[in-house]
């Protein structure tokens, strides 16, 4: 084989592993992380009783969930029903093929980009494939064959395919600022200054569109805890719901990862290393969403929409006006 | 519209950088402060004379709603009324404090005790156990 081709492959599979490796132990990692630093900002003190200070409970939690009795209804759809839980974990992992975590590093006489895969349409692959999470709700509601599970893959899809519009609008924004829809183009063009700082109103509407987007509190209406039963995973038990709880995990690292890639300069930054820049932003990210999550009550269903529908989506052409207008203005 | 989500999240981080705000206790490490008019189980006192202070006279098992008291009393030889019974159910005290109000002399007294778990499903603390509870608290001093 030659030799070249041969590195290539190398370095890409050995990307490829990092970057899913370092998202599990971050999925991982989130689970104790929120549960601590709600319970302290609630005033309470959380997980305590497995390792110090609850440690090694993400860890028990897994284990218990491992030894479940994995439960297919009877008249379930056997294959939908076993393919839902993939179908909704699969697309938050695979976006990360595009985003940049890095520059471009020399290493053992290697030219290796820090990236996956730089595609010169990563924006629309981002987007494809994130609307492809919605399958998997949508399925595994079905295919439970339950009218609570199927009410509540249809709340869920309805929620997301609103909120998608406005996600994606919001980010048009950034790609004419950057003419490009590649996205470690969209990083290199932050150098000077973030995106955040031109395009406020842009990154305003897109976080509050991924919290939705994600289904998290206070958009966490598909399965809201304190009021349904759970939603589009009713049926479901052991790893199967584990399964569905690390897609909402990738989901929210997901799209912390875009936003810091489009709004937040990417992995540019002073003194400290490409990588550990890009790690903290990220880790920025996802404290806030822990943040907004215990802080914020649930909105009424109406109140959702009426968000999205009326006041997002106006805004985020707005801000696409805006932004032409004044690129225009300045030739 | 903004202003007073700001306001709920510079309210959440400060609950979350401040860990002293914190109301959790980690309960068999850390013990509860329990107000001094916590109603625990109810114990019999003991006298100066090193007796039980109780005369018998039935007014804690007359007053007790959840009628978990018993008492049968008796008299030495030097005429002094005791109680020859004195039987509290703790399944079916309520903890309302009656019994202590109710008595003359202040023999028995709500106090502190609230671990009652138990591996029988009948509970009687006698005349001695609940002596028993008192003189323990008078150990250490």
């Amino acid at each position: 084989m030659n030799k070249e081709l041969f590195a290539y492959l190398v370095i890409a599979c050995v990307k490829v592993l990092l970057v899913f490796g370092t998202i599990q132990f971050m999925i991982i990692s989130m689970i104790w992380l929120e549960r601590k630093i709600m319970a302290h900002m609630q005033v309470r003190l959380g997980p305590m009783r497995v390792g110090p200070h609850g440690l090694l409970q993400p860890i028990a939690d897994g284990i218990k969930l491992l030894f479940k009795e994995d439960i297919i209804p009877e008249k379930a759809s056997k294959l939908l029903f076993v393919l839902a839980p993939a179908m909704a974990l699969i697309p938050a992992l695979i976006t990360f093929a595009v985003i940049p975590f890095g520059d471009k590093v020399k290493i053992l006489g290697y030219n290796v980009d820090l990236v996956i895969t730089d595609i010169n349409i990563g924006f629309l692959y981002v987007f494809a494939v994130s609307s492809l999470g919605i399958y998997g709700v949508v399925m595994a509601g079905w295919a439970s064959n339950n009218k609570y599970s199927l009410l509540g893959g249809i709340r869920s899809s309805a929620q997301m395919i609103s909120y998608e519009l406005t996600l994606g609008l919001s980010l048009i924004g950034v790609v004419m600022l950057t003419e490009s829809l590649s996205l470690v183009d969209v990083v290199n063009a932050q150098g000077k200054l973030w995106n955040i700082v031109l395009q406020p109103l842009g990154f305003f509407i897109y976080f509050t569109s991924a919290i939705a987007e994600v289904n998290r509190c206070p958009f966490d209406l598909p399965e809201a805890e304190s009021e349904l039963v759970a939603g589009y995973h009713t049926e479901y038990s052991s790893m199967k719901f584990a399964m569905f709880f690390m897609a909402e995990y990738a989901n929210m690292i997901t799209v912390s990862a875009i936003a810091v890639t489009f709004f937040l300069g990417g992995w540019q930054g002073p003194f400290l290393p490409p990588v550990v820049w890009f790690m903290l932003k990220l880790s920025g990210c996802l404290f806030f969403f822990i943040w907004i999550r215990s802080t914020f009550p649930r909105l009424r269903y109406d109140q959702l929409m009426h968000l999205g529908w009326k006041f997002l989506l106006p805004l985020s052409l707005l801000n696409i006006l805006i932004t032409g207008l004044i690129m225009v203005i300045k030739g | 519209m903004i202003l007073p989500l700001i306001k709920g999240l510079v309210l959440t981080l400060k609950r979350f950088l401040d860990p002293r705000t914190c109301v959790t206790i980690p309960y068999p490490e850390e013990r509860p402060k329990l107000s001094a008019r916590f109603r625990g189980l109810p114990e019999l006192q003991i006298g100066k004379d090193g007796r039980e202070k109780c005369v018998a006279c039935g007014l804690c098992a007359k007053v007790c709603p959840s009628q978990c008291i018993y008492v049968e009393g008796a008299e030495d030889e030097t005429h002094r009324r005791y109680p020859k019974i004195y039987e509290l159910d703790a399944f079916r005290c309520i903890f309302c404090g009656f019994c202590e109000e109710a008595c003359p002399v202040r023999a028995i007294i709500l106090r502190d005790t609230f671990e009652l778990a138990t591996y029988q499903n009948k509970e009687i603390f006698d005349k001695e156990k609940l002596l028993d509870l008192t003189k323990k608290r008078n150990l250490p001093k």
